[in-house]
């Protein structure tokens, strides 16, 4: 396909969607498709038929539309209207709409969950539908790659992510325009794009989201950045548990192929970009970028010293560009718009959205992206909607290499340097809410064991010391343990964060030591009166009269 | 193995065919494709044992994975556990009549649905331990 005809076919998509009577969109998201859509999805496709409305009617299945707590959600084009928890019994409502029965099931599309909401990583979830390559098509896409062929030089591509100030979206928040042009400048050929979609924390989802809702705007992404440092071999890490994401980046990847968007003479040019897939197998640690090449390597995924840096020696010893699906996500609407229009969202340091899996105890539950600064507060009460009948107690970010963050602490606005100052670090965007009946010792122990599990074992302080650290929490928890306990707790922690060879290792006290510093009377109840404020954890007398 | 040219760089892919195809990784199966794909048997070993997805022991013929990501955590995951435990096998085990697996899964990434379980590859939502029960009656289990 070459430029002119990817325009033309957008028009024609464009022309033959306006052309239907309605469009109706229903998510098929993971969330929803356990909530019953496929059913809902075959029940509006049979009383399309049985009316006669084919060629009229359409329906689609699209990725997340965000609020996973009413789900199964459908969208009606015709009269701009989302319904949720909608059953197959629904479907003729739906199909011609006498609204009565079904407007109290609507969604006000002007709620602050839906209005305080800007979408750039998401825009296209919930709106297309992720296995037709035309709908992507219809919304612009493969248009950013076509710019970047036709009238941008490599160079300038660079110089274009640099200016929008985009920074990893995986948690440590490099800034992507730096590291693209360090593999840029690398004389050694082959390189290689890997784009890291083994999301390991506990919590999140929205790398999985957006792969389910828009795949084709990721593999744009990849397929851009490899004309801007000059690779031609891409790699999809994705976890294996994530079923329907592999599925569908399958069928995205050979659709493009199949279309001359991705593959040899991209757009009839001589830029070749191919992609593929490799299955994760359940590695915390292959999120690790040292690690997660190990395993597309097939070994081990065993993190190594660095430097050197993939950026110089990564894939079998070639320069390597490594970034998150969200980062890729990000690429095509900044060489859309110019990086000047990117930087203009966000704050002074941290450019553009951010993508957030809320959940835990908060009303709603789903997929949101916001503007960088936006406080917690806002994200958790205007936005989330609030905790439920309890109280508030605290919020998690960055899964177990991150923090809890306590009340008094919630109009902290959310950027990379601000959420570093507090303890606890972006992350890539897992937001679990807890309420006053989580005890945050034993929160502490929960992220523990995880990394105690996880720790692949190649260094000692992380391999020795998350069992250590871990063995004191459980006494903690089940009131065995005493005030050295404590003070020996606090310098594992400080030595795991010193002298762990990769990010699992460094980063495993964060938990530890930000409940101790927020919530330190807590630990002091469950050492000095053996009981635990929420209620939640057994201090009971036993093991005591066992050690007495 | 013959689609990835029979290279060692495959054999994570090599190792999920052969799970698909087999259910579970057995010691020979594990020596053919070392011996086939020309790696040590160690190395073999060491991948498989490395990485959770990877099975050595045979399923039963019902499973149940539960999931203990933070959502679930919160929500109270763990409650469910137990419950299986009692009724049916430790987790990561299966019950000596080969009915049910109990494995317990890091985080599923359907969050908005907490607690949830996966049984025989269907996502249960919001699970309550009545549901358990619910379930192991209807397969029978005592």
């Amino acid at each position: 396909m070459t430029t002119e005809e990817l325009r033309d076919k957008q028009s024609e998509e464009v022309a033959r969607q306006q052309a239907l009577s309605n469009r109706i969109l229903c998510c098929t998201a993971a969330g929803c498709i356990s909530c019953g859509a496929d059913g809902l999805r075959h029940a509006l496709n049979a009383e399309v038929e049985s009316k006669g409305l084919a060629g009229k009617v359409e329906v689609c299945g699209t990725g997340c539309m965000g609020m996973c707590s009413r789900g199964p959600l459908v969208y009606s084009s015709a009269d701009h209207k989302l319904f949720g928890t909608v059953t197959p019994a629904d479907a003729p409502l739906l199909i011609t709409p006498d609204g009565a029965h079904l407007a109290q099931r609507a969604i006000d599309l002007q709620e602050p969950f839906f209005s305080r909401q800007t979408k750039i990583v998401l825009a296209n979830s919930g709106r297309v539908d992720p296995e037709k390559l035309t709908d992507y098509i219809a919304v612009g896409g493969y248009q950013s790659l076509a710019k970047a062929l036709d009238e941008m030089t490599s160079k300038e591509v660079v110089e274009e992510v640099k200016k929008s100030g985009l920074r990893g979206r995986g948690g440590a928040g490099y800034p992507t325009g730096l590291k693209w042009e360090l593999v840029a400048k690398q004389i050694a050929t082959p390189k290689y794009i890997v784009c890291n979609a083994d999301e390991g924390d506990p919590g999140a989802f929205m790398d999985r989201s957006v792969l389910e809702g828009d795949p084709h705007r990721v593999l744009e992404g990849m397929a851009i950045a490899g004309y801007a440092v000059g690779a031609q071999q891409g790699y999809i890490y994705v976890r294996g548990e994530y079923g329907l994401a592999i599925q569908r980046l399958q069928t995205a990847i050979k659709q493009a192929e199949r279309e001359h968007l991705l593959g040899a003479r991209i757009l009839d040019q001589g830029f070749q970009f191919r992609i593929d897939l490799r299955i994760g197998a359940g590695a915390f640690v292959c999120g690790e970028e040292t690690a997660l090449i190990a395993s597309i390597e097939g070994k081990r995924g065993q993190p190594r010293q660095r430097p050197p840096y993939p950026p110089a020696s990564g894939l079998w010893g070639q320069p390597t560009l490594i970034n998150n699906v969200e980062t890729y996500a990000n690429i095509p609407p900044i060489i859309e718009r110019g990086g000047d229009w990117f930087s203009t969202i966000g704050t002074a340091s941290s450019k553009g959205t951010k993508v957030f899996a809320l959940a835990g105890k908060i009303a709603n539950t789903g997929l949101i992206e916001v503007p960088m600064g936006m406080t917690l507060r806002e994200i958790l009460f205007d936005i989330g909607g609030g905790i439920p009948n309890r109280k508030f107690k605290a919020a998690q970010t960055g899964g177990p290499s991150g923090g809890c963050i306590p009340e008094q602490l919630l109009d902290t606005p959310v950027d990379y340097e601000s959420l570093a100052k507090i303890g606890s670090i972006m992350g890539s965007g897992g937001l679990i809410v807890m309420d006053d009946s989580s005890c945050m010792v034993d929160v502490a122990r929960f992220f523990m064991e995880f990394c105690m599990d996880e720790s692949c074992g190649k260094c000692i302080p992380c391999r020795a010391g998350t069992v250590q650290m871990h063995d004191i929490l459980r006494r903690i928890t089940t009131g065995e343990a005493s005030d050295a306990d404590l003070e020996m707790l606090k310098s594992l922690a400080t030595l795991l964060k010193e002298t762990s060879l990769c990010g699992l290792g460094q980063t495993a006290p964060n938990p530890v030591v930000s409940t101790l510093r927020y919530f330190p009377e807590e630990y002091e109840t469950h050492i000095r009166e053996k009981r635990c404020p929420a209620g939640r954890c057994n201090c009971s007398p036993a093991p005591q009269e066992a050690s007495a | 193995m013959s689609r990835h040219q029979y290279s060692g760089n495959a054999l994570i892919e090599v190792l999920h065919t052969a799970q698909e195809l087999f259910g579970y990784l057995s010691p020979p199966l594990l020596k053919t494709i070392a011996h086939k794909l020309k790696l040590p048997p160690s190395r073999v070993l060491g991948v498989a044992t490395f990485y959770h997805f990877f099975s050595l022991k045979p399923k039963g013929e019902h499973t149940f994975v539960v999931c203990v990501g933070t959502a679930c955590y919160v929500a109270g995951g763990f409650s469910l556990v137990a419950k299986l435990e009692h009724r049916c096998a430790k987790a990561g085990h299966t019950t000596p009549d080969g009915k049910v697996s109990v494995e317990t899964a890091r985080c599923i990434g359907s969050c908005g649905l907490a607690p949830a379980v996966i049984y025989d590859g269907n996502v249960l939502a919001r699970v309550t331990p009545d549901c358990i029960d619910a379930e192991l009656n209807k397969i029978g289990v005592k």
